[in-house]
């Protein structure tokens, strides 16, 4: 590349050659911050959103504030070693403040929120952009080799730093340290590029966009895993927790005895895997990685001859990839059951968990069961949404023009695609409730049974599948309103969670289909209603289904 | 399979129209093609080619008009018809994650496998003549590549009729040379094929009849000959004869558009002359001392132009236009 036509005013060859490489990369940061300026604004929301909760007045944090007998109980729970597995190294648990606990049970939820999000964000602006061939277009500009990359990680920073900012004005708001609060703030953000340079790293590496986020979340849940062995192994974390960057955060001790040194082990991280980065960047030919996509299977396994096969085939991993995630966090859920009482009275001032807190101690543990429960069905309902509106995309790109153009009914194409999703959340569902019922069995957990598990997936079953045949039925009608559905789904959720805090009227309940099944482990489930569902959820299947033989594909 | 000659048409479309919203895709269409035939179907995009194919299969529900194949409706007898055509879109999306030859496998199967064997061997000789490596994820596939994919598909497939929706989209003119062999080899054993296209030399060397369609409805229709018959053939001859008299031809009613340039004593004359009346040219030139001639019957490419010059002119206007409002 000849350094005299890309830099003009070079008069230096050596020092203009190496800054060709990033010409342009102003233009490129503000055109990144223009496509994503609402993508910024939600992130940062979700960040201050989940804040605004947590310190909400009367919030779990708030009262810790003023109340030394609700800081001992939290500080007992969360001394439980599964607790250590959904929060931190339980620093300050001897004297269990408001910040301490905020450090503690926060810092891990945080660093997994913005890693995603820089994750995502890094590999959109390179790899996938390289993978389509606008990167082609944008790098036969005046742009250098090495401007794409490094302008995404000036705005991923610049993003970091933002929500960093606007958290450290909550924090200092709500009346914590200025200095700890800064310190957890930045370290947070530090961690978070500390994985955006993995997924640089993984996007230089990997051929496809997809593979590239794969890897970087693989790392992602590894080092959330090395951190949870290792503070398992010793309070407040033994040798292996010093190999993940969460942990990094959460060995600042903010709020209890400050620390800076361990963030150094952030930016050193860093600093390394973007020089990583650059050097496998330097090395590579544009749209090439190092590991070149394996070639596949020459011909169809003889399996693979209809579209319920089909399906199953594009399903298949997303489901054992839900079933397992989710199973994992229903069965951390299931082993701490058993402490539902002793948390329970420090959650009883909680408007959220009060009407549940009513009641002897297995009544406790039921209806918290029940809650759970609920919310296993609502994943299941979600991955029915996700995998059912996937046939809109189908259309939309015309790969379902592609099979019904062949002796395929409309019908059957659909039905498949439903028959497989339905079957999937059945899977997830049964896989959430079987994961809890393990957890409180490894527990000794006696209030609840396995019938009672087994009564609570069955009396949810119907439920989700209405979610399934709604979905069908705005595709079949209305393919371009899939929103309804994830706006009822978003509604149940609200009334799952709020209703009771908002004192919604039951008119607006019985929007939700949850809310018709009622306590299955109090009261006891409505089997009319959940036979009423079922019902219901055929009937959307059925209408879906004629709506769809009726109408143009794809519609315009 | 034995040759369909019977004289129910592979595709009969009368009076087809299609709107969505308030554009008006098709509007009145007709268009016949017969058993054995290969037609050409030509039109710029946004013609409604797709419009109409998509109604032949049964996507798209016609608002008038009435579209069958094999003499079926195409509407209600869709799947039933489908066991009977191949199809391959103009801009082809594959399942990201399965391979090539996957697709491949899982399209053919979808119609319902005859003869294992001979169509494994069908396969492999597909794939080699298209140049087609099978192993590789769709999601890797250049446009040419995944155009190859439905092509094999479709060429696997012993269709009756073969819709292809602007099929050489992406090839490359090696590629486009086998494809070509394959409509020819598919022509010869008697199938019918629809081609839909915009490249009008790929149009000329296979179709048997061509119709062209302008907003939604058919303006042309025939077999190339008689397309040609109905237009004008450009002449250019070189006489000896005084150019005062050769303009004289002028004013025969067949020729239109009258050049001549003379140097060295020789002119050169151009001039359009209607096909149906070109016995009044040869008459009139034997007096004008003809020293060669020679007589190009209309490319497709011309009789294109004729019923879309009006675009091309009123672009070409608008590009003077705007270009003299921007040295203003």
């Amino acid at each position: 590349m000849s350094a005299v036509v890309t830099a003009p005013r070079g008069g230096r060859t050596a020092a203009s050659s190496s800054r060709s490489t990033l010409t342009g990369t102003g233009r490129l940061v503000r055109f990144m911050l223009r496509r994503d300026r609402l993508r910024l604004v939600i992130w940062t929301a979700v960040v201050v959103a989940v804040y605004a909760a947590s310190f909400a007045p009367d919030g779990e944090y708030e009262v810790l504030r003023d109340d030394a007998e609700a800081r001992e109980k939290r500080a007992l729970v969360l001394s439980a070693p599964v607790m250590t597995m959904l929060a931190g190294p339980g620093y300050g648990l001897d004297d269990y403040t408001m910040g301490a606990a905020v450090a503690n049970e926060l810092i891990l939820w945080l660093v997994l929120t913005l890693a995603v999000m820089s994750i995502l964000q890094v590999v959109r602006h390179t790899r996938s952009e390289e993978e389509s061939s606008r990167a082609e277009l944008v790098r036969a500009g005046v742009v250098g080799r090495h401007a794409p990359p490094v302008a995404a990680m000036i705005v991923v920073t610049i993003w970091n730093v933002v929500i960093a900012a606007a958290s450290w004005a909550v924090f200092v708001g709500m009346g914590l340290p200025a200095r700890d609060s800064f310190a957890m703030v930045a370290g947070l953000a530090l961690a978070a590029l500390v994985y955006a340079a993995v997924a640089l790293v993984a996007a230089q590496a990997m051929e496809s966009g997809g593979g590239a986020i794969g890897v970087a979340f693989a790392v992602l849940g590894g080092t959330y895993f090395v951190r949870t062995l290792g503070d398992l192994q010793e309070r407040h974390g033994g040798a292996l927790s010093w190999f993940s960057p969460i942990a990094w955060v959460q060995q600042t001790r903010a709020f209890v005895d400050l620390r800076w040194w361990p963030l150094a082990w952030c930016a050193v991280a860093a600093v390394v895997l973007l020089v990583v980065a650059g050097m496998l960047a330097s090395r590579r030919d544009f749209g090439a990685g190092l590991v070149a996509v394996r070639p596949g299977r020459a011909g169809a396994r003889p399996f693979l001859r209809g579209p319920v096969a089909l399906a199953w085939v594009r399903q298949r991993a997303g489901m054992l990839w839900t079933a397992f995630g989710l199973g994992v966090f229903w069965l951390a859920t299931g082993t701490i059951l058993e402490q539902v009482p002793e948390m329970g009275e420090a959650l009883a001032e909680n408007p959220l968990y009060a009407r549940m807190m009513a009641g002897t101690e297995a009544e406790q543990i039921r209806a918290f069961a029940g809650m759970i429960g609920l919310f296993a069905a609502t994943g299941a309902a979600a991955y029915a949404i996700v995998m059912g509106t996937q046939v809109k995309a189908d259309e939309e790109t015309g790969r379902a023009e592609l099979v019904l153009a062949r002796p395929v009914g409309r019908v059957r194409w659909l039905a498949a695609n439903t028959l497989v999703t339905l079957l999937g959340a059945v899977f997830v569902l049964a896989v959430g409730i079987l994961a809890m019922a393990w957890g409180a069995e490894l527990t000794g957990l006696e209030a609840v049974g396995p019938g009672d598990f087994a009564r609570l997936g069955v009396a949810y079953l119907p439920a989700v599948a209405v979610y399934a045949g709604l979905a069908v039925a705005v595709h079949g009608w209305a393919p371009r309103a899939t929103g309804v559905v994830w706006a009822v789904f978003g509604w149940s959720l609200a009334v799952g969670i709020l209703a009771d805090v908002l004192g919604l009227p039951d008119q607006a309940r019985a929007l939700s289909p949850f809310w018709w099944v009622s306590d299955v482990l109090t009261e006891g489930a409505e089997w009319g209603h959940v036979a009423g569902l079922a019902g219901v959820a055929a009937v959307l299947l059925v209408l879906g289904l004629a709506g769809f033989r009726r109408r143009d594909v794809p519609s315009v | 399979m034995t040759t369909p000659v019977s004289g129910v048409p592979a595709i009969e479309i009368t009076g087809l129209s299609k709107s969505f919203g308030t554009v008006r895709a098709l509007d009145g269409l007709d268009l016949t093609v017969m058993p054995g035939e290969v037609a050409g179907f030509l039109g710029p995009n946004g013609a409604g080619k797709s419009t109409t194919i998509r109604v032949l299969l049964g996507l798209l529900r016609a608002d008038a008009g009435t579209a069958r194949m094999f003499g079926r409706d195409v509407w209600h007898d869709a799947v039933a018809l489908h066991r009977r055509i191949a199809y391959v879109p103009g801009d082809v999306s594959l399942w990201p994650n399965l391979t090539g030859g996957e697709c491949i496998d899982y399209l053919t199967r979808l119609r319902g496998s005859g003869d294992r064997k001979a169509l494994r061997a069908r396969r492999a000789e597909l794939l080699e003549r298209f140049e087609l490596d099978p192993r590789k994820k769709a999601r890797t596939y250049s446009k040419g590549n995944r155009q190859k994919v439905a092509l094999v598909a479709a060429f696997l497939s012993d269709a009756e009729l073969y819709i292809l929706d602007e099929p050489t989209s992406g090839l490359d003119p090696l590629m486009e040379s086998v494809f070509t062999a394959h409509v020819r080899e598919v022509k010869e054993a008697g199938r019918s094929v629809l081609l839909s296209s915009h490249i009008l030399s790929e149009v000329e060397k296979v179709c048997d009849t061509v119709t062209i369609i302008r907003n939604g409805a058919a303006v042309e229709h025939g077999t190339l000959d008689e397309l040609r018959h109905l237009t004008r053939s450009s002449v250019t001859a070189v006489v000896g004869a005084d150019p005062a008299r050769v303009s004289a031809l002028g004013s025969l009613e067949s020729v239109n558009g009258l050049r001549t340039t003379t140097s060295d004593g020789t002119t050169q004359v151009t001039f359009h002359a209607d096909n149906a009346r070109i016995g009044e040219v040869l008459r009139a030139l034997p007096g004008l001392d003809v020293h060669g001639i020679t007589v190009t019957p209309p490319s497709l490419e011309e009789l294109f132009m004729r019923h879309y010059g009006d675009v091309i002119e009123a672009d070409e206007a608008a590009a003077e236009n705007a270009g003299q409002a921007g040295s203003r």
